[in-house]
Order: structure tokens, then sequence, then C-alpha cells
């Protein structure tokens, strides 16, 4: 049912899924072709996700048929390891794949460097602002090596200012590291901004109530008229 | 600055009442007897202290080793956590008294059954706050460690093991004065030395202030040994606030 590559990309058709007596996700479809960032946006509690949960093989569907390349999750809270320091957090996926602390810290540290994290590699996450938090979180993602990126609300928890830069800061990282990417947010700007397509769900259980495609060049400006009519219809298509 | 006030106002009070005459002196000895009895008797007191320390350090050690292992056995074991967890709890029920003479027949008057007592009587917290901190682990941490293909025991190695290590020594902070206590009646049980058995001598012989100047190092153990495992577990999880959320 799941797990056959599709080329580095997602594609899911006519998903469904209940926990118990709950509806979450009614009939889903949904592609992401490699390299592609696609973003699903919707009301709290409208199943995105478990949806992620889904593409990452956390979950399996009760009907429909999911095809994705290994991927990987990051959870919407950081999820940081408290009692270690910021690079060996970034290189636990490098350690998961058997090498040792040095190997580890090394093979993370070129990347860590280039993401603004140079002089903070043995700062505990409890010592590091909510931005930075997400970019030692996003590293760790990175590097588990995966073509698909599954990323939950991964600015939530940021203030406007610092989810801003970070948006254009990913939208960078993901120029350099081309990977494919499901991003579930609730901030229809974020989604125009960062990805080439926007799927919009209905509250739960959620299906797809819109598919928007978003050809613009990047970077993006979020005042650009362009978006500006983008993101009405995205409201329009949630409020219905 | 407060804790000290606080013992003195405490040992104030109690001086003027012993001073009072309203007791006997021998059933409660003022402060400044006890503190006699603490310079005169230091050598004794000494030596009697170090045996109690050792005994309660290699007990705690012991109730470390068997409470971890317990923890992380019944953490992977959803049987032996059925079956074994409320036998633990059971194992605290059983009064001390009743069970050394047994452990003094088995093991000697020597170290042995001290070991055996102060780890029984202190492991069970140990076992609680270990398993607890095992299952605790962040579930989204979980989720992603399972996407980054990590292994039955990679996540042991890499998540559960970290922060479980200091819930042990925080339930071992808990089964400090317990340990303590369990000493005593381990050497009330049957020994040559050690605190315990210098305060069930100095009671018949009217000594009370040295069986008080007694207790005190006890209690002074107890909190030397509270501290220790304090800054053991701040130096394995420096982040305010303990274990991870």
């Amino acid at each position: 049912m799941r797990r056959a590559t599709d080329e580095g990309g997602v594609l899911m058709e006519g998903v469904d899924k209940s926990f118990g007596a709950l509806r979450v996700l009614d009939g889903v479809s949904l592609h992401a072709a490699a390299g592609e960032v696609v973003a699903v946006v919707g009301p709290s509690g409208c199943g995105k996700s478990t949806l992620l949960e889904l593409a990452c093989g956390l979950q399996a569907a009760d009907r429909g048929e999911i095809r994705a390349a290994p991927a990987v999750l990051m959870p919407q809270r950081d999820s940081l390891l408290p009692w270690a320091g910021a690079l060996d957090n970034a290189a636990l996926p490098l350690r998961l794949k058997g090498q040792d602390r040095t190997t580890a810290r090394a093979g993370a540290h070129a990347t860590f460097e280039a993401f603004g994290l140079a002089g903070f590699e043995s700062s505990k996450p409890h010592q590091l602002s909510g931005g930075m938090r997400q970019r030692v979180s996003f590293l760790r993602t990175l590097l588990a090596g995966k073509p698909v990126l599954c990323l939950d609300e991964p600015f939530g928890a940021l203030d406007a200012l610092t989810r801003q830069e970070l948006q254009a800061w990913l939208a960078g990282a993901l120029t350099t590291q081309p990977r494919t990417v499901l991003l579930v947010t609730h901030d229809v700007e974020e989604a125009l901004v960062l990805a080439d397509r926007v799927c919009v769900l209905s509250p739960r259980p959620g299906s797809v109530r819109a598919t928007l495609d978003v050809e613009l060049p990047r970077p993006r400006s979020r005042t650009d008229a362009r978006i500006v009519a983008l993101r009405e219809r995205a409201l329009q298509e949630l409020a219905a | 600055m407060m804790p000290a006030l606080l013992v003195l106002a405490f040992l104030g009070v109690w001086e003027a009442y012993a001073r009072s005459g309203a007791v006997d002196e021998l059933i409660l000895p003022a402060p400044t007897q006890i503190a006699d009895a603490l310079s005169q008797d230091r050598a004794l007191l000494w030596d009697n202290l170090l045996v109690t320390a050792s005994e309660v350090a290699v007990g705690l050690l012991a109730a470390l080793a068997l409470g971890f292992g317990l923890a992380v056995a019944l953490h992977f074991s959803r049987t032996a956590r059925r079956a074994v967890y409320p036998l633990l709890v059971a194992s605290q029920a059983l009064p001390v008294v009743v069970v050394a003479p047994l452990l003094l027949v088995w093991l000697g008057f020597g170290l042995g059954p001290k070991v055996v007592i102060i780890a029984l009587v202190s492991f069970f917290p140990i076992v609680v706050t270990t398993l607890d901190a095992l299952r605790g682990v962040d579930d989204d941490l979980r989720k992603l460690l399972r996407t980054m293909d990590a292994t039955r025991w990679q996540a042991f190695r890499f998540a559960e093991l970290p922060a479980a290590a200091p819930a042990a020594l925080s339930g071992a902070k808990i089964a400090v004065a317990v340990s303590v206590i369990g000493a005593v009646f381990a050497e009330y049980a049957g020994s040559s030395s050690g605190l315990g058995h210098l305060i069930l001598q100095a009671i018949p012989q009217l000594q009370t202030a040295r069986a008080y100047a007694a207790v005190a190092l006890l209690a002074a153990l107890a909190v030397s040994l509270f501290y220790l495992f304090t800054a053991a577990e701040r130096w394995l999880n420096p982040r305010p606030g303990g274990p991870p959320s």
C-alpha cells in the first residue's frame, strides 16, 4: 500500500484515516514531485499532523494509496535532547547511522556553520533562542538524509519577526539542499511564500478543499500582488 | 542563612526546655550536652560514623544498580511490569525488624546483611523515578527517532537512558533518609560497630547525650548524601527544572 518509492516524491490517493470512531482524514489526495515543496494548510484539528505521520509511515491509512520515498519527521515542538549540546543534537541522525561521536560531529559541523550556528556547538537547547532551536532541529532533520522532509508547523511557536526571518532562511536552505517537502502550517502566507503548491484542508474530517499552484519566482514577497490574491483565495476556501 | 537561623532558634527552644527541668536529662539531653558528647567522644563517634557511612554508601550504590536494572527490565517487558511491580510494592511493606535476623543467619554479622537491608529499603523510589523517566520520553521524540530508522536499542541509548540516569539519582535522593534509618535497624539486629550499634549501647548505659550525638551525625550523613546526589543529578542533566519534558 505504501513505501513504493515515487522517485523521491510523495503521492496520496483517496486516503481515509480514523482513530476509533473519530474520522480524521476523508479521501485526501495530494502529490509532491521530487524537489517540490507542498504546503498543507487547514484549521486546527483537521488532521494535518496525521497526514504527515502517514507520509512518514508512522501510521497506516485505513483506505487509499500512499506512495512515498523515505521521509523524516520534524515534529511541531523541536524535541531537541535537553542534555545534549546543539552540535550533538544536530548530529543525532549520523550517530543513528552508526557513526561515532567525533565523526558525526565533524559530519554535521560544515552545515552547522552554514546555518549560522557557529559558536553555539556546545550550547544546550535551553540556552538557545527559539529561532536557533528550530535551525538545529531542521539541520537534524536534513542530516537524516531522507529525500522527503515532513515539517509540522516548524515556525508555529515563534514570534512574528523570527518567523519571517526563518521562513526566508528555510527557503534559502532548501535551494542549497533541495528536498521534497511536506509543510504543515496554519499560516496561509507562510505556505504561499515557501511552497510550490498549497493544499487547503477542510475542518475534520480533513479533505482537500482546493489546491493552489504558486508558480512564482523566489524569493517571494508577502506583499506581491499575486501572493495577496492567492492568499484571499485560500482564506475564502478555508472559510467556506 | 535562613536554615542556620531556623536551626539556631530550634536549638534555643530545645536548650531552654531541657534546662527547665520539665524532662529528665537522661530522656532529653540539652543541645549543649550533646555538643559536649560530640567533642568528648569524637574519636569513638568518628570510627563508628565511618562504619555506618560505608554501609550506607555501599547499600545505596547497590540500590542504584538494582533499582536501575529493574526499571530497565520493567520498561522493556510489559509482562515483567505486570508481574513484578506489585511485588516490588509488597517488598516495601516488609518490616526490616522481621527479616533482619534471617539475613544475619544467611550472611553473618559483617557488611553483607547491612548492605542488603539498606538496598532493600532504598531501591523502590529509584525504580519508580527511573521507570517514569524511561516511559516519559517525549512522544514526538519517539516518532522522530522512528523516522530516522533508530532501532529499539538506539532509542534507549540516545533518548531513554540519558533521561533515566538523572531520574535514578533523584530516586536515590528520596531514598537517602530511609537508607540511614535502614542502617541503624540493620546494626540493631546484630553488629559490633556503627552509629546504630553505638546508640544501642549508649541508651542502657544512660549515655543519652552520646546517643543524640550519634543521631546528629546520622542526620548530617543524610544531608551530605542528599546534596551529593543533587550535584550528580545536575551534572548529568544541567537543564534547570530537572529531567526533560
